[in-house]
């Protein structure tokens, strides 16, 4: 494997002004599986790629509650989403308990983004390995944020983490004007064609292998109030349930199966006609060709 | 300590300080009970917040649902009351989080037993009841003392107006007392109709209300039952339209909360 | 406080907190509070139509010694939130600096998450609480009132030095609680949504005067304090007229000596 020099150290700058430790920790989350994470007018949502490490074994959890109102989606080392969570539901809690406030999710982003700082420049530690993209909803409504190993964090529209997911952050790009008046299923099925294009071309998604994950309106709502009943609250969905999404999507025109011929000229004409608009064009069929 | 001389074997007391010492616990009247019957439980309390003579609010629920099968009733020193709630609700929280489902009224118990123990010498100065669902479905009641010992059972009342609700329920509920005759034998204790429960927890209240000056306002019921539309055709408990006795939905507590778990039913107490 | 195992209730009122300063000594060899010294006494507050109303007087007694003529009672906290102190004038000092750093580390977030008044509510009723658990008590009883700038619901909390907190739609601290409560419950209960700005006001001038009259740690010369959707405004310090004139025909009043 390749190597540089100074990057032993985390604390060690390399000549060029760089932390070499910390930009391959970005690279364990490019090893992660892909969570997609998308925002509209009233709701968050993520979806991801679940991994069973194999064939006796279960699905990896890709996402966590974290509170009501707030949850997660992770890319990278699990081991350390789940540190990472713990700490995030602490700092919910004891916002509920001194302040009796839904913990707002830029403060929250903030701590982590600080305490993942911090280990980026003290002697012994090492950066976390993963990725967090964050939804949830507060006083000033949803919110999808990324936090980095780098400890960066972002707000975004629309952003992706993990295996592949330039392919999904293209179409991201192109479609993410679209999401803010979206309603929540037009949003869970752009999440899921974003998903899908991070898959190898000649595979498509699979029931088992998604998770999506959901908050809205009313999910900060204080508990002890009727409000609290109607909110949409951070939910995971799993398995069946996720079947009247994959259902309504557009069949993935996989090359070299059943059309082999009209496939790549059918698929520019079918998938403009799912979404509607251009950037559908070159959703399934053209743009895949990345970095295999 | 006060009034000793430290280190000297004879005790020579010093002259006793003036004025007093902080005194961090108050009383804060009302009264709780709770009942169970086969399929259901219900917790209520009155909503008055007293201290001495003077009446503080006339509504501060003293009963906390804590999710779909259990529900915790408190009395005594409100503000300690609190502060152990929002404890339990946290460990509940941290419960759900790495267990992913609520937990068993039964584990709920023996929590709040440690929790109250742990403050033996500093205790929380409140008497606790705990209503609800054990995992068979069937109705329980669970009561605690200030430091944690506690017990299940079919009812039992606290707080200001114990002694005139417990004799009261003793005889109704638990059918002490009471002889069978030829024409009438005497029930057994824990099978009676939700209806009929809710009338005898009213009457209690009421009669509560009339007999000791720290309760009255307004009283909350909580009923527990397994809800109407987790079984296929109602029974029991569940065929009973609360909605119908101005029952609404309990909030509070967990997210999970399934349509008609968990209801409170509100009456007008006298105020005076 | 007298309990008995089993027994929750008491024939006894509970002791009273406002004792005033008296020789006293102390063998305990910590700084905690045992006694309030320079004290402010009641504080009222009712919610109207509009919002919610406060009254506090500008007095802070050394015992029975009028000691500080204009002290400020009611301070705002951020916005849409007002606090009222009655008891230990250092301690509440102490509180407004605590609030003041709370508010001021919340704005410099600068994220547009603002602390409404139950959450303000809240936090003052956990640091209260916490203080009453380290024994360390901070000898005051507390009116926080505030209507929430999102959904112009009104909130009215009262927390005291054991942490013993509630909401209702009149309270009243210290002598207030025997005096003006009654006035304020018969003027206001059920009518919450109905009284006007002007009512309000009377209402809260009509028990302040009747606590000048029979509270001897009062003054005639108090504020009002007003929150509503607008916003919150303190009133400058005036008085009500009084009148003496049934004390002339009485005894130990009048002119009589004998």
């Amino acid at each position: 494997m390749f190597r540089n020099t100074y990057d032993s150290d985390n604390t060690v700058f390399s000549p060029q002004g760089r932390l070499h430790q910390v930009e391959y920790a970005l690279e364990a989350v490019k090893q992660g599986s892909a969570v997609v994470g998308l925002r509209s007018k009233t709701h968050a949502i993520l979806v991801a790629l679940k991994r069973a490490p194999s064939e006796l074994a279960s699905y990896q959890k890709k996402m966590l509650r974290i509170d009501n109102h707030m949850g997660i989606g992770f890319a990278g080392l699990t081991s350390d989403a789940r540190v990472l969570s713990n700490y995030m539901r602490q700092l919910a809690l004891s916002s509920r308990l001194l302040y009796s406030r839904p913990l707002p999710i830029s403060r929250v982003v903030n701590a982590l983004a600080d305490r993942a700082q911090l280990n980026t420049m003290q002697y012994g530690k090492r950066p976390y390995g993963v990725g967090f993209l964050i939804i949830g909803v507060d006083s000033t409504g949803p919110h999808l944020y990324e936090f980095s190993p780098t400890g960066n964090c972002f707000e975004y529209h629309a952003m992706s983490l993990g295996a592949r997911s330039q392919s999904a952050k293209t179409y991201l790009e192109r479609n993410y004007e679209k999401f803010q008046d979206a309603d929540l299923d037009k949003l869970i099925l752009h999440g899921l064609y974003a998903l899908r294009d991070t898959l190898q071309q000649n595979k498509d998604l699979e029931l088992d292998q998604v998770s999506l994950s959901i908050v809205g309106p009313g999910a900060d709502a204080d508990s002890n109030t009727p409000a609290a009943r109607t909110g949409e609250k951070f939910k995971i969905i799993d398995g069946e349930a996720l079947r009247r999404w994959m259902d309504m999507m557009e069949p993935k025109q996989i090359p070299g199966s059943t059309t082999t011929a009209a496939a790549s000229s059918a698929a520019g004409a079918n998938s403009g006609a799912d979404q509607g608009g251009e950037g559908g064009a070159s959703t399934s069929g053209e743009v895949q060709p990345m970095e295999e | 300590m006060l009034g000793l001389q430290p280190g000297s074997s004879t005790v020579v007391p010093t002259s006793a300080p003036v004025g007093h010492r902080f005194e961090p616990y108050d009383s804060n009247g009302g009264s709780i009970a709770a009942v169970c019957g086969k399929d259901f439980c219900i917790i209520a309390s009155d909503t008055r917040q007293s201290t001495g003579y003077s009446i503080q609010t006339r509504y501060k629920p003293k009963v906390f649902r804590l999710n779909d099968k259990a529900t915790l009733a408190t009395n005594g020193f409100a503000a300690d009351a609190e502060a152990m709630v929002s404890r339990i609700r946290q460990r509940l929280e941290w419960y759900r989080h790495s267990h992913g489902r609520s937990m068993p009224l039964h584990a709920i118990a023996r929590m709040i037993s440690t929790i109250l123990y742990g403050k033996r010498f500093f205790p929380y100065y409140v008497y606790n009841i705990l209503g609800g669902l054990d995992e068979e479905g069937k109705g329980a009641v669970y009561s605690f003392d200030p430091v944690g010992s506690y017990e299940r059972e079919f009812c039992r009342a606290a707080g200001a107006a114990q002694s005139l609700i417990q004799p009261f329920l003793d005889n109704q509920i638990m059918f002490k007392n009471q002889h069978s005759t030829p024409e009438h034998t005497v029930p057994k204790p824990g099978e009676m109709s939700l209806p009929d429960v809710l009338k005898i927890v009213m009457d209690s209240f009421t009669s509560a209300t009339e007999r000791h000056i720290e309760v009255g306002d307004g009283l909350e019921m909580f009923v527990v039952r397994t809800p109407p539309s987790a079984q296929g055709e109602a029974i029991g408990a569940a065929s009973v339209d609360l909605k119908a006795m101005g029952g609404v939905e309990a909030v509070g507590g967990e997210d999970e909360q399934e349509e008609g778990a968990v209801m409170v039913i509100r009456r007008e107490l006298k105020k005076d | 406080m007298n309990y008995l195992p089993g027994q929750t209730w008491s024939s006894q009122p509970a002791q009273h907190h406002h004792q005033f300063a008296s020789a006293s000594y102390n063998t305990d060899p910590s700084a905690h509070t045992s006694q309030p010294i320079v004290t402010g006494t009641s504080v009222i507050a009712i919610r109207f139509k509009d919002g919610v109303m406060m009254a506090t007087d500008t007095l802070a007694s050394y015992g029975s010694l009028a000691r500080f003529m204009d002290i400020k009672r009611i301070e705002k906290v951020g916005e849409n939130t007002i606090l009222g102190a009655s008891g230990d004038m250092s301690d509440w000092q102490y509180v407004q600096h605590t609030l003041d750093k709370l508010m001021l580390r919340e704005q410099n977030e600068n994220d547009g998450h603002i602390l409404s008044p139950s959450q303000i509510y809240a936090y003052l009723a956990r640091v209260m609480y916490n203080r009453r658990s380290k024994m360390d008590p901070i000898w005051n009883s507390f009116v926080l009132a505030g209507v929430d700038p999102k959904d112009g619901s009104p909130f009215l909390g009262y927390v005291d030095l054991l942490g013993t907190t509630y909401s209702a739609s009149t309270i009243a601290t210290g002598f207030g609680l025997h005096l003006a409560q009654p006035l304020l419950r018969k003027a206001v209960e059920g009518r919450e949504d109905q009284i006007e700005e002007e009512e309000a006001k009377r209402i809260l001038e009509e028990c302040m005067k009747v606590l000048f009259y029979r509270d001897a740690r009062s003054l005639n010369r108090f504020v009002i304090a007003t929150v509503t959707k607008e916003g919150s405004k303190i009133s400058e310090p005036y008085s009500v007229p009084t009148s003496w004139g049934f004390a002339e025909m009485l005894r130990g009043y009048g002119p009589q000596t004998q």
